[in-house]
């Protein structure tokens, strides 16, 4: 009984592994979404500074923890103007965009997001020299955030 | 009874951030779902939230259906004088509403 429970176990760690491979694999380039393209507008982020923390997999996409940070310090400047979030695949792209008008140190944001399916969130900060930095991850989404029971 | 739930600091050192953590109670109605008769439920999320502290905007978040409903967020304000912060935020329908919280700093 308990062996064959730890062989579960080891079966089920085994598929979280291999499920985390595509992620990393993504690293390189970041997903094509018009909005995330738009807000880009022709500038290239550097993948450094930002930080999301998602699950790996969400086993309900309607409400799905989410962590964001952009490593400081940034006295005396520049500092964090803006922070956006995209979806890949979620009906409305542009998910949420934070704005800190007063020069802050710590760029931290906690907050529950749908995600419609598996899918690569992409988190932009801007910066007030209009400096990019961008950080993107995969979801798996076993149950999209979209459909209710009825 | 209150539409949101805040959390501040009872005190805060002055210089710096401090968490602030609120949760508003709102559907974030994603305009995507159907009600029982079929009829499809227009869409209601919270448009603008705005965090201002002693009168200046500190934090602004624009959100869509993309954030679960009863949306909850925590940020961090940089403690520079006591006063207070109000939260402002205004769905698709129109409704705003507004809420309160002393900040001691010292």
């Amino acid at each position: 009984m308990r062996s064959s429970r730890r062989r579960l176990l080891q079966g089920a760690s085994a598929l979280i592994a291999i499920t985390c491979l595509p992620a990393r694999a993504a690293e390189g380039s970041l997903p094509a979404i018009p909005e995330l393209a738009a807000f880009l507008a022709g500038r290239m982020p550097r993948r450094e500074r930002v930080r999301m923390e998602l699950p790996r997999i969400a086993d309900n996409g309607l409400s799905v923890p989410m962590r964001l940070a952009v490593s400081g310090p940034f006295a005396p400047g520049p500092f964090v103007r803006k922070l956006a979030l995209f979806a890949e695949i979620n009906p409305v792209p542009d998910m949420a965009v934070f704005e800190f008008p007063q020069p802050l140190e710590r760029i931290e944001i906690e907050t529950r997001v749908r995600l419609a399916g598996t899918q690569q969130i992409v988190a932009v900060a801007e910066m007030t020299d209009g400096t990019l930095f961008v950080t993107a991850m995969e979801v798996i989404v076993t149950l999209g955030g979209c459909m209710d029971g009825t | 009874m209150p539409n949101a739930r805040i959390t501040v600091p009872d005190r805060v050192p002055r210089g710096l951030p401090f968490e602030v953590r609120i949760q508003i109670r709102h559907p974030m109605e994603t305009g995507y779902r159907t009600d029982d008769m079929g009829k499809s439920i227009p869409r209601n999320v919270i448009r603008a939230f705005t965090c201002r502290y002693n009168g200046d905007p500190v934090f602004v978040a624009k959100l869509s259906s993309g954030i679960a409903a009863n949306p909850y967020l925590r940020f961090f304000v940089l403690a520079r004088a006591s006063g207070e912060l109000t939260f402002e935020w205004i769905d698709d329908a129109g409704t705003r509403e507004s809420e309160r919280v002393a900040v001691n700093v010292g």
